[in-house]
Order: C-alpha cells, then sequence, then structure tokens
C-alpha cells in the first residue's frame, strides 16, 4: 500500500490530506528530512512559495526532496507546489528546486480580486471538464522537450503538465471534490 | 471564468494556513518580513502598540503607504479598514489590496454594523472573541476569521481566552444532540445553518488564525496548539530588538509547533522581546477587543 507524504511545511497540506483520506489512501505530513524517508510519493501543496522555499532551505528539505526525486519518487507540486518545483522561476524568486522543465511566472493572472475558477478540458483524466481553483496562480510558459503539457486555459497559458514522474497543476483539485487528479497522481509509476 | 467566488476567497485563506501574517509599516519591514518566510504582510499606518500610544482616531493607512509595499513584496497584502467604514474597504479593494481585515485595532465608524462583505470581491477576515461572534462575520462574508486577542500588548493571554473559547464552543456543539442545536444557535447569537454545519463537520467553516498579543516563537506555537491554524503577529516583531531574528523565529516556530525541539532552537539567541502590558491594567476604554460584536 503506497503511502503519499504531504508537505506540511505551510499551506493547505490538510486538504490533500483529507482528499487521499477520503480515497482511503495513506497520507502523512512531512515537516523533516526524516518523514521523506517513510514515503512513497510526495506532494507539495499550495501555499506561499517563498516561505515554502525559505523553510525548505533551512530545515535540509530542499536537498533531501531533490534526491528523492532525483532517485524517481512521484512528485505533485500544486500551484505554490508548481513553482517551487520548477526549474526556472520569469523575473521572481524564490530558489525553485529545478526538478520539472518548466518555466513559470508568478502571480501570473495578477492579484486575489483577478483569482477566479473555471473548467478546464484534461483530456488525460477523461470524462468532464475539471472545474479549477486559480488562487493568485502561476502559469507555466515555457515547457521542455521532455514535458508533457496536459491542460491549457488558453493556446499560450500552460496549467498542468507532466515530465515522468513529476507532475504540475497551477490550480488546486484538493479545493473540490473531484478526486481525478489525485487518482491521476497515484498511478504515475516511479520513475527511474 | 468566475472571478471573487466564495471559493476563491476562502480559498486564498487556506493557503495562508500554516504561515505568519505579519504587521509592517514600510516597504523595509515589508521586505525583511518575505524575507523571514511570512505568508503575507498586513500593510499599516502605526503597528497596535503605537496606535495605543497615539491615541485619537486611527483610520485606514494612506493608499500610498499600502501601494509601495504592494510594489515591494511578492507576498499576499492585507490592510485594515474600520469596523463598519464599508468605503475604506472600497477604496482598500480599488488599490487591488489581497485580503482586507475589519478590525478593532482601527476606530470603530460604526457602533451597531459591521460591513455587508458579500458586496466585495475581496476577501475579508475578522476579529472575535467567541464562537458566535466568528459566526456573524461569517454570514455577513467573512471568509477568514482571528481572535481578536488584545493588539498591541505583547501579552497573549487574550488570544488564548478567545482561541479556547471558540475551540471549546465548537466541541460542545459537536457533542450536542440535533434538538439542542436551535437553542444553542439562539444563545451564541448565531445563524443556525452555521451552527449546524460546526455539528455536522467540527469546524468553522472558514479557516481560524490567532492574533492580539503574539510575541514570541512559543507564544505562536501555543496558539497552533491551540487550534489555530495561523498566527497574525503585530507589533511582537518590530517592537522586537532584533525585528529580523524574531520574524524568522516565530515563522520557523509557527510551522513546527509539535516540536519542541525546534522551538528551542528557535527561541535562541533572539534579545529582548517586546515589553508587554498587563492586561488588567488596562481601563475598559483602552480594551481593543471590545469593539465591534
Amino acid at each position: 500500500m503506497v503511502k503519499v507524504g504531504v508537505l506540511a511545511l505551510q499551506g493547505d497540506f490538510a486538504e490533500h490530506i483529507q482528499v487521499l483520506d477520503a480515497m482511503g489512501v495513506e497520507a502523512l505530513e512531512v515537516r523533516l528530512p526524516h518523514d521523506l524517508r517513510k514515503v512513497d510519493a510526495l506532494i507539495i501543496p499550495g501555499g506561499e512559495s517563498t516561505t515554502i522555499a525559505r523553510l525548505m532551505k533551512s530545515f535540509g528539505l530542499a536537498q533531501e526532496i531533490k534526491s528523492a526525486v532525483g532517485e524517481g519518487m512521484p512528485t505533485w507540486g500544486t500551484c505554490a507546489g508548481m513553482i517551487v518545483l520548477a526549474r526556472e522561476i520569469v523575473e521572481d524568486r524564490p530558489e525553485s528546486l529545478g526538478l520539472i522543465d518548466i518555466q513559470v511566472r508568478r502571480n501570473a493572472f495578477g492579484r486575489q480580486v483577478d483569482s477566479f475558477e473555471a473548467d478546464i478540458d484534461v483530456p488525460s483524466l477523461g470524462g468532464a471538464p475539471f472545474r479549477a481553483v486559480f488562487i493568485r496562480a502561476p502559469v507555466i510558459e515555457g515547457i521542455g522537450p521532455g514535458v508533457k503539457p496536459l491542460a491549457y486555459l488558453s493556446d499560450h497559458q500552460v496549467v498542468a503538465a507532466q515530465e515522468g514522474h513529476v507532475l504540475v497543476t497551477s490550480f488546486h483539485p484538493e479545493l473540490t471534490h473531484d478526486q481525478r487528479f489525485h487518482s491521476y497522481f497515484l498511478k504515475i509509476p516511479v520513475g527511474s | 471564468m468566475d472571478k471573487g467566488t466564495w471559493r476563491v476567497k476562502a480559498g486564498l485563506a487556506q493557503m495562508l494556513k500554516g504561515g505568519v501574517i505579519m504587521d509592517v509599516v514600510t516597504p523595509e519591514q515589508a521586505k525583511i518580513a518575505e524575507d523571514a518566510g511570512a505568508c503575507a504582510v498586513m500593510a499599516l499606518e502605526r503597528v497596535p502598540a503605537d496606535i495605543r500610544a497615539a491615541g485619537g482616531v486611527a483610520r485606514m493607512a494612506d493608499p500610498s503607504r499600502v501601494l509601495a509595499i504592494m510594489k515591494t513584496v511578492t507576498i499576499p497584502v492585507m490592510a485594515k479598514c474600520r469596523i463598519g467604514h464599508f468605503v475604506e474597504a472600497q477604496v482598500l479593494e480599488s488599490l487591488g489590496v489581497d485580503y482586507l481585515d475589519e478590525s478593532e485595532v482601527l476606530t470603530p465608524a460604526d457602533e451597531s454594523n459591521h460591513i455587508w462583505k458579500h458586496d466585495f470581491k475581496v476577501p475579508f477576515v475578522c476579529g472575535c472573541r467567541d464562537l458566535g461572534e466568528a459566526l456573524r462575520r461569517i454570514a455577513e462574508g467573512a471568509a477568514m476569521i482571528r481572535t481578536k486577542g488584545e493588539a498591541g500588548t505583547g501579552n497573549v493571554v487574550e488570544a488564548v481566552r478567545h482561541m479556547r473559547a471558540v475551540m471549546g464552543e465548537i466541541r460542545k456543539i459537536q457533542a450536542m444532540s440535533q434538538g439542542e442545536l436551535m437553542a444553542e444557535a439562539k444563545a451564541l447569537g448565531a445563524p443556525f445553518e452555521l451552527v449546524q454545519e460546526i455539528h455536522d463537520t467540527g469546524r468553522l467553516p472558514v479557516v481560524n488564525f490567532a492574533a492580539g498579543g503574539i510575541a514570541t516563537p512559543a507564544d505562536a506555537a501555543l496558539m497552533m496548539q491551540l487550534g489555530a491554524e495561523g498566527v497574525f503577529v503585530g507589533s511582537g516583531i518590530y517592537k522586537s530588538k532584533n525585528p529580523a531574528a524574531f520574524a524568522k523565529a516565530i515563522v520557523e516556530a509557527t510551522t513546527h509547533y509539535n516540536n519542541p525541539d525546534v522551538i528551542a532552537k528557535a527561541s535562541q539567541d533572539l534579545g529582548e522581546p517586546m515589553s508587554g502590558l498587563d492586561v488588567r491594567t488596562l481601563k475598559q476604554e483602552e480594551l481593543l477587543s471590545v469593539r465591534g460584536w
């Protein structure tokens, strides 16, 4: 039985754990490096990316996550999680982990009053459109050759992507009752 | 594309969870807060301890001050408007502030009515001393709640009192039978539907932070262990001798609130915290938490 770790430094980690609980999947909070050794997959939740990045660094988690993902641990970043996993952040901080070959722009849609919900098509999930919640959301502006876009908001705005065992979404599947993205993530095999 | 929905408004508070929101009065202070790991800043004309000292009428901050802070940091920027002052709220919304705090720290503009917050696209956080007050604010549209505590004192006792009141009342409602809920709603002065929701879920329908008097890493962790989902720190950082160190230590203690080893380490060699006030020596008219209902 797979155990999923949810990075619990700051942000909506409890919401991810609730979804996993509802699916009958064992979920653990990851706060310190040794927590990471107990899990088979990792979710980096929404939150404030500068806060999460700083706390990851000062408690030695950044390095630990890099090695774990390097060794193939399936990993998913939602919103802030996508930012910290990216190879590059356009015109901005924080320092990211560089674990997926994408260029990300933070707060790409503006401030909170511009936050929104929209139905988007995600062909990999099949079925009905996905209700996506974008909160001060980032967008993917550039993707490397090995990265597969999973969803677009418009022609130039990629909002979900995957490279091997690393998955990212600009939006928050954990804030809806639709479990399809969590199911999709749980099926991603360990990478090489 | 739907903007300003309840899910988006309450959702930003969910993204702030586990974090520290710091009061700042200048772009430089905002930068220090961001570098220390604050998940948001509250842009103010004065921190509560200085509002207390200055007396007079405390109003929303000068828009140019708020804009300068918004330009300096990439984390969310909050600002305070007076209780009931919906035009201050409109002004701050038009500036593009990310969250509004309808706050008892400023001088109330309306002693009967709080702002009808459903009219706004920008989300609101409001203070409370107990569950009834929290639920009245949520019914008016607050997408986030915080305890009032007693701001500007550096004394956590009131924040503890208010958090214990809220959490205790939630536990009590959860244990009640269905037939007792209407009488409880009446006693609390709260909408029945929200009392029912708490009975069913065992939690507030929005995120609940602690505020008012938090001055040390241990204070922050105390509030988290009592059930807060994050903390506001006002005067506690910039009234201490070493703001950058206090800011960073409070952020770490908030994340690792259940880990005394980490809190101990974060608390070392910080220097003088802000000097505190014994709340019992304050006169009734000096108390901020009694403003609003």
